[in-house]
């Protein structure tokens, strides 16, 4: 008789809320027929509300750091990232309650599946194997695949398939790099990983060879260069609340997962593993500001200025301790801010459904909608790190932890390459202002988006102007529990 | 080692021999009496327009399919179980139920889409469909 | 007769090679999807392999999720490619053009 095994579901409880909720959602809907949109999207928002409570209650969770066979762990990084992705979830879900209402065509599987994303992204922050990590990314891989593809836009289903082609490419890297180290370590619990690699049983070249597949594995989630080729893509043929939600959240997601395995994982190898993220880090904030130059679409642009932000959060990471880890989250939490913010005006200033986002559309943008063009104004000068804004406090401390670290070229590039990206945020910023408007376009006024763009564009200025209001929750988060 | 699949080998032997017994014994018994319209191919009668060849499969089929992958897959985790089912109790037993249960949510949600019927009825995807396209032309248009 | 454990992880990594190569080769979606799925069954392999060398059973239990999740990847998969087919009658990813910049 093998023992039941000793059950904690409680640090599990956010993701079961969230699966739930996506589950109900998903067969009362089919049973109804024609749900009516807005009890759907109340019943979404309860259902985060409800995940972030039990998220927030674990905060002070004195039970054991792993918990269901050591899969799921239970620290405050996992608090703190769960809350910024249940937030994102939040926008992501007004935003395409806006979206679909706006195609006249009531799509009731938008909310199961964007729930079903939230809680593989909140499931990818808190596990403790590697096993989970990877059924975490697949469930929320899955759900965006499907996302991307809901607008009937021949873009939309075009996008789909680039990602999920290459999307499933990345995933068979990151499964080999799992079954490397799964060879080179004899488990695959993210802790046990380290304790073989600095005891005598670890095998040094199968671990060389797990960090570097599992790097291609994350790089292409996280888009850095050279594994960045879907971003600009997929960014612009997906419905532009599936963008908002997807850029934001799959970054947190995965960079967080990414934490627990270089700073945990592989660890003992942490001189081994430096050189590659610092090329990485480099080689995307270099081409990601250079190739957006050239852009003349902004979902486009946005798609290039993501995969630059992915090489400043990596600068952020090549610092391995708590301070690096904490400016990491802190860059997570500006940057999903300012870009579902950014992602949000763009879909209210570019005629809906109809997607004009080309800088036409744009032109002049300011006569017709002040309130819009001033809402993406800054919300552009906070990509582009510029003060008052939280991008700019942000920008600040992951290059602060990595000259601390001493990689001060690295800091430089990224400066450099700062400098470059405020070239074309003031493009479009001088386009939306000076230039006389082209196309005819009426923007959207709306209640709900708007109220959650106003949120966005507050904490995009409150954060840049107090950080020290989330700080210090950061800072204890940032110790992980090993 | 090697002796152990002896038997595989000999029931293999076996096989091949009785379809080509069965095939000889078949070839000499039957009565054959050729003649060019029984050796022309035909398509209920017709000359045949053209080969199957190039034909692709109907969409219904990969829909099928999917299904099928979908639900087969799921079984190997019911074999691990099945094999150790007494060593693991209740405890296996409801971990198990939770699991078909939630198989089963997969399949109420593609029973109520639709997705079960052979003859495409009007099913709320495809009637977005039809929506979206007449939205794409109003797009191109405008 | 007994293979050894080295042979398992070659032909693993000469397997996931030839996915590798197929992606990258192949221009058909559903022929680069078959790639993909070569690189995931190598991995399987490559699991097994290392679960029996360490005489551990948490890779066999691994390859069994990833065979499930390559079976939701297929059905995905297929539908995305299938609603591509019937807008555009085409699988070809060269086809794919109304996004370039």
């Amino acid at each position: 008789m093998i023992p039941a095994p000793h059950l904690d579901f409680l640090p599990l409880l956010p993701e079961l809320i969230v699966a739930g909720v996506a589950v109900a959602l998903l067969v009362g809907g089919a049973l109804v027929g024609r749900p009516s949109q807005t009890v759907l999207l109340l019943l979404t928002l309860a259902g985060l509300i409800a995940a972030a409570a039990a998220s927030a209650y674990l905060w002070n969770w004195d039970g054991p750091g792993r918990v269901l066979g050591e899969m799921i762990q239970a620290d405050r990084l996992a608090v703190v990232s769960r809350m910024i992705l249940l937030g994102v979830g939040a926008f992501g879900a007004l935003y395409g309650h806006h979206y679909f209402a706006r195609t006249g065509v009531a799509r009731m599987e938008f909310y199961p599946l964007l729930l079903l994303a939230v809680s593989g992204m909140t499931l990818l922050v808190a596990s403790a194997d590697l096993i989970v990590v990877f059924l975490a990314l697949e469930i929320l891989s899955l759900a965006l695949y499907i996302l991307v593809a809901l607008s009937f836009r021949m873009a939309s289903a075009e996008a789909s398939m680039k990602y999920f082609l290459l999307g499933a490419f990345s995933s068979a890297f990151f499964l080999y790099g799992l079954a490397m180290a799964y060879g080179a370590a004899g488990t695959t619990k993210i802790d046990g990983i380290a304790l073989a690699l600095s005891g005598r049983t670890g095998s040094q070249p199968l671990a060389l060879a797990a960090v570097g597949l599992l790097l291609i594995g994350f790089g292409f989630k996280v888009s850095v260069v050279p594994f960045h080729m879907w971003t600009p893509d997929v960014y612009q043929g997906a419905p532009t609340s599936v963008t908002a939600f997807m850029a934001a959240g799959t970054k947190v997601a995965a960079f967080t997962a990414l934490i627990r395995v270089l700073d945990v994982s592989f660890q003992p190898l942490t001189w081994d593993w430096r050189p590659a993220v610092w090329a990485l880090a480099a080689a995307s904030m270099v081409l990601g500001s250079l190739l957006a130059i050239a852009q003349t679409d902004l979902k486009r642009l946005l798609g290039y200025s993501s995969i630059a932000h992915a090489g400043f959060i990596l600068t952020g990471l090549i610092a391995t301790d708590g301070a690096g880890i904490a400016a990491v989250t802190f860059y997570l939490v500006a940057y999903s801010v300012t870009v579902l913010g950014a992602f949000g005006t763009v879909m209210l200033a570019s005629g809906g459904i109809r997607e004009r986002t080309s800088f036409d559309s744009f032109r002049g943008l300011a006569g017709r909608s002040p309130m819009l063009a001033g809402l993406l104004t800054l919300f552009l000068l906070s990509l582009a790190g510029i003060p008052p804004t939280v991008g700019f406090i942000a920008k600040a401390g992951v290059f602060g932890s990595a000259i601390r670290a001493g990689f001060w070229p690295l800091a430089l590039i990224g400066v450099l390459a700062s400098v470059v990206g405020a070239f074309f945020y003031l493009r479009v910023i001088v386009l939306m202002y000076m230039e006389e408007p082209q196309a005819e376009l009426e923007p959207e006024g709306a209640a709900l988006p708007g109220a959650a763009l106003a949120l966005a564009a507050g904490l995009t200025l409150v954060l840049g102007v107090f950080p020290q209001i989330i700080l210090p929750v950061l800072e204890k988060a940032a110790i992980l529990r090993w | 080692m090697l002796g152990d699949y002896l038997p595989v080998l000999i029931l293999g032997g076996l096989a091949f021999a009785f379809v080509v017994a069965s095939l000889f014994a078949s070839s000499l018994l039957r009565p054959s009496r050729p003649s060019p319209a029984k050796l022309a191919p035909y398509e209920c009668g017709n000359e045949p327009v053209r080969l199957p060849k190039g034909e692709k499969f109907s969409v219904k089929f990969y829909v099928v399919a999917m299904m099928f992958i979908i639900f087969d897959i799921e079984t190997i985790f019911l074999f691990p179980w099945a094999v150790s089912f007494r060593k693991l109790g209740l405890f296996g037993l409801v971990e198990m139920a939770v699991f078909i249960a939630l198989v089963f949510v997969a399949y109420v949600y593609i029973w109520m889409q639709g997705g079960l019927e052979w003859e495409q009825a009007p099913r709320p995807m495809e009637r977005t469909a039809a929506e979206g396209e007449q939205e794409e032309e109003l797009l191109r248009a405008g | 007769m007994r293979v050894p454990i080295a042979d398992f992880l070659v032909l693993s990594g000469i397997l996931f090679a030839i996915g590798t190569a197929g992606v990258l080769v192949r221009r058909n979606a559903l022929l680069i999807f078959m790639s993909v799925e070569l690189q995931l069954n190598a991995v399987n392999l490559t699991l097994v392999a290392f679960s029996r060398m360490r005489n551990e059973l948490n890779g066999q239990v691994l390859a069994f999720f990833s065979m499930v999740v390559a079976a939701a990847e297929v059905v995905v998969g297929l539908a995305i490619i299938v609603s591509m087919y019937r807008r555009r009658g085409s699988v070809n990813v060269d086809d794919a053009s109304v996004l370039r910049g």
